[in-house]
């Protein structure tokens, strides 16, 4: 086990910003919805909105890190070992057998978290943030206007909204419990607050043939890495 | 040559600023502070009518002050007499009868039912001289009364049952010599002491209006800008913008906020977009009947009983007459949050002669409008149930004659017979009266319009916006925030959730059973 730089500091910024305004949204949120009263209908309703702009800008951050450090790729979902990690989390780690995948710089998500986070990042907050802008911007139908872009009802706008804000809070419950099955209970806690984690050391064997991977090059020279063994 | 470039560029940077600091302290004024401001000019008359020799006269009869008011404005009479306070009719477009001539003189309500047999003492608001029956001329410009709407002495008071004429108490001459600008006290003599009594019908109009405080009402606040009705309800010619939809059908000459307050005068552009579908009044007439109760029902089958033969008054604790002889037994309400509906300026009416089905309510003014309509927004209305004559047999309301000059003219207020009262009234109305009358369920709609509460006071979002018993929890058609959701989705959702958790509890719980099992190979 080696101490290892994982997440960088923008990664972490980039996360624990987004679940602190996702956490706040959700408040908000459901306090628009009716679920509770805590900071009054009108309060919520401002601070809903300055946290959706806040979570857009960051949004534009993330997808831009995304993409220039090609982080995506971490991301893409994958059928190798996804069953592998259902059994884990249904069987193994009941008999404190080891993780089937391992967690590396170039390989951070194992199978079921690439399948998840990609949902999320694909279908989930897409959804809620585009339900979430024709919200902000609804209309109610009126004339003197373009009538083909008047919609007649806000209802459905509203309820995909709100089914995408109960698939992010039930995320989010799943997403805590989830960190603590790392090496250990605080491992991966740890490592999003501080950035470094104990991984194993050793890359495979092929990998030590292709050119050291540079953070930048990211699973893609991992991948090239595979094909060479080929 | 650098210095001089630095020392010019630090120069224009201190001008700048300071240019942009002056430029804020000359900030335009809000809209509001301007409104405030022109209200704050109070309109005073031009000439001193005290001087003019032909007002320093010992008037005996009102026509002659207004052959003396007339004699210097001309015209202006005939400007009255086109108007509806003279007629106490509109030519109105009503949906599904057409174009009919409709007003006070003609249409019912369920308040005193209609003038008609009842001149004598219905005529008192009306803005002539003698109106009791149909030899009045309306064409004799010496029966306009100038003074109920143009005294500002606050004596001129018109006669009971004398159908328009003054009280003789009334000095003349004095008021005559003191005319201007109709003042609250002018107006409200009549409008709010429609149906017999302060605040009867409206529940946005009444006496406390002659002097109100702030809080009950923002605009004419007498500790505030002090506005007048004229102010809003402007006039040109002598026709007065604004009308009450108990008479009026169509959506014109209406007094609306928008005129001086703009169509989205908030600083909040969630509040302004409000405005598509929710009038002003809405939010900023939290309550009406604030300082004086107003009537919310009127049952007529009560009335006629009398003690020892003899009409009589019954009063609650509050002094509020919950029964009388006359007129039956009648619900009060005071500090009372409207009700509340679509609304797309126009109104239908209950015509006279017109038939209907006696086993439902009958509204006498249905409103028009709903969320579908791109012209509708939803207005506080107040509304008044009564249980009032009908003739059985024809299936329509009745008019009964009500006041009584003599015994036996039928007058029910004299005689107590509803069928004596009946077949006169109807006589009056030229419609045959079978002889057979009931009591039907009626309802009136009051679009609520005055009363503006401070802005502090105005209704706030939580009060629509929540899942129990909101202001709008009637109110169908639409999504709210706040009020609606879809149940299946909360299901769902909730369900999620909770299965979620659950999983969480076993999962963890199971993993801290089995905590020191296997080989812990890592």
């Amino acid at each position: 086990m080696k101490r290892t730089y994982v997440y960088r500091s923008f990664e972490r910024f980039w996360h624990w910003t987004q679940a602190a305004l996702i956490l706040f949204l959700a408040v908000t949120g459901f306090e628009i919805h009716g679920s509770f009263r805590f900071f009054g209908f009108d309060h919520a309703v401002h601070y809903h909105a300055v946290a959706a702009w806040s979570f857009l800008v960051l949004i534009v951050f993330a997808i831009f890190w995304h993409f220039t450090t090609g982080e995506w790729k971490q991301y893409v979902p994958t059928w190798e070992h996804l069953r592998a990690q259902a059994d884990y989390y249904v069987f193994g780690i009941f008999r404190n057998a080891p993780h089937p995948t391992k967690k590396t710089v170039l390989s951070k998500l194992n199978p079921l978290q690439k399948l998840t986070y990609a949902g999320l990042k694909l279908l989930v907050i897409p959804g809620v943030v585009v339900s979430g802008l024709l919200y902000m911007f609804y209309r109610y139908p009126q004339r003197h206007e373009v009538l083909g872009l008047n919609v007649r009802s806000l209802q459905t706008i509203a309820v995909l909204h709100t089914a995408g804000a109960f698939l992010l809070v039930t995320f989010l419950v799943a997403h805590l419990y989830l960190m603590t099955t790392g090496h250990t209970v605080t491992s991966n806690l740890k490592a999003m607050i501080t950035g470094y984690e104990a991984l194993e050391p050793d890359p495979p064997p092929v990998r030590a043939e292709s050119p050291s991977p540079s953070p930048a090059g990211g699973p893609v020279a991992a991948l090239d890495a595979i094909a060479v063994a080929d | 040559m650098r210095r001089i470039l630095l020392a010019l560029l630090a120069l224009a940077a201190v001008a700048g600023l300071s240019f942009a600091a002056l430029r804020k302290n000359e900030a335009e004024p809000t809209p509001l502070a301007l409104l405030k401001e022109r209200f704050a000019h109070k309109v005073k008359p031009s000439v001193d009518h005290t001087r003019f020799a032909q007002l320093k006269v010992a008037f005996k009869r009102p026509q002659d002050v207004t052959a003396a008011c007339i004699s210097c404005h001309n015209g202006r009479a005939a400007e009255v007499m086109k108007s509806s306070h003279w007629s106490w009719d509109r030519t109105e477009y009503v949906e599904g009868k057409g174009i009919r001539a409709i007003g006070k003189k003609n249409v019912l309500n369920n308040f005193c039912i209609g003038v008609s047999g009842s001149q004598q003492t219905c005529d008192k608001c009306h803005i002539g001289y003698g109106w009791a029956d149909a030899s009045f001329d309306l064409k004799d410009p010496l029966n306009v009364d100038c003074l109920a709407c143009h005294d500002n002495t606050s004596t001129y008071v018109k006669a009971a049952g004398a159908a328009g004429m003054p009280d003789p108490s009334v000095d003349l001459t004095n008021v005559a010599q003191h005319v201007g600008r109709p003042q609250r006290s002018d107006c409200g003599t009549c409008h709010f002491f429609g149906g017999g009594g302060n605040n009867v019908k409206h529940g946005d109009l009444e006496k406390a209006l002659f002097d109100p405080s702030r809080d009950v009402d923002v605009h004419m606040a007498s500790d505030g800008v002090d506005m007048q009705c004229v102010d809003c309800h402007t006039a040109s010619q002598h026709q007065i913008l604004g009308k009450a939809y108990s008479l009026s059908s169509m959506n014109r000459n209406r007094v609306e906020c928008e005129s001086c307050h703009g169509p989205m005068p908030h600083a909040d552009d969630v509040l302004n977009d409000h405005t598509y579908k929710v009038a002003c009044q809405t939010c900023h007439i939290p309550t009406y009947a604030k300082v004086n109760p107003t009537k919310l029902s009127w049952d007529w089958s009560k009335a006629g009983k009398l003690k020892d033969g003899k009409p009589y008054e019954q009063k609650d604790a509050s002094g509020t007459d919950v029964y009388m002889s006359i007129k039956g037994s009648f619900v009060w309400g005071k500090n009372l949050e409207p009700d509340y509906v679509w609304f797309d300026g126009t109104a239908s009416h209950y015509l006279i002669g017109d038939t209907f089905d006696p086993t439902k309510p009958l509204v006498l003014n249905p409103l028009d409008g709903s969320y579908d309509d791109p012209d509708s927004k939803i207005v506080p209305v107040k509304i008044h149930r009564a249980n009032q004559i009908y003739d059985t047999r024809n299936r329509y309301l009745i008019q009964p004659k009500l006041y009584s000059s003599h015994p036996g003219d039928g007058g029910y207020w004299g005689d107590f017979s509803w069928e004596r009262a009946a077949e006169e009234g109807m006589k009056d109305v030229g419609l045959p009266y079978s002889g057979h009358y009931g009591f039907a369920r009626t309802e009136m709609y009051w679009p609520l319009n005055h009363m503006i509460a401070p802005k502090e006071k105005a209704v706030s979002c939580g009060e629509c916006h929540t899942r129990q018993g909101g202001r709008l929890a009637k109110l169908g058609g639409f999504y709210m925030p706040g009020r609606d959701r879809s149940p299946w989705v909360d299901r769902f959702g909730v369900g999620l959730l909770a299965l979620t958790l659950v999983g969480v509890a076993v999962h963890g719980g199971a993993r801290f059973a089995f905590r020191n099992h296997g080989q812990g190979e890592k």
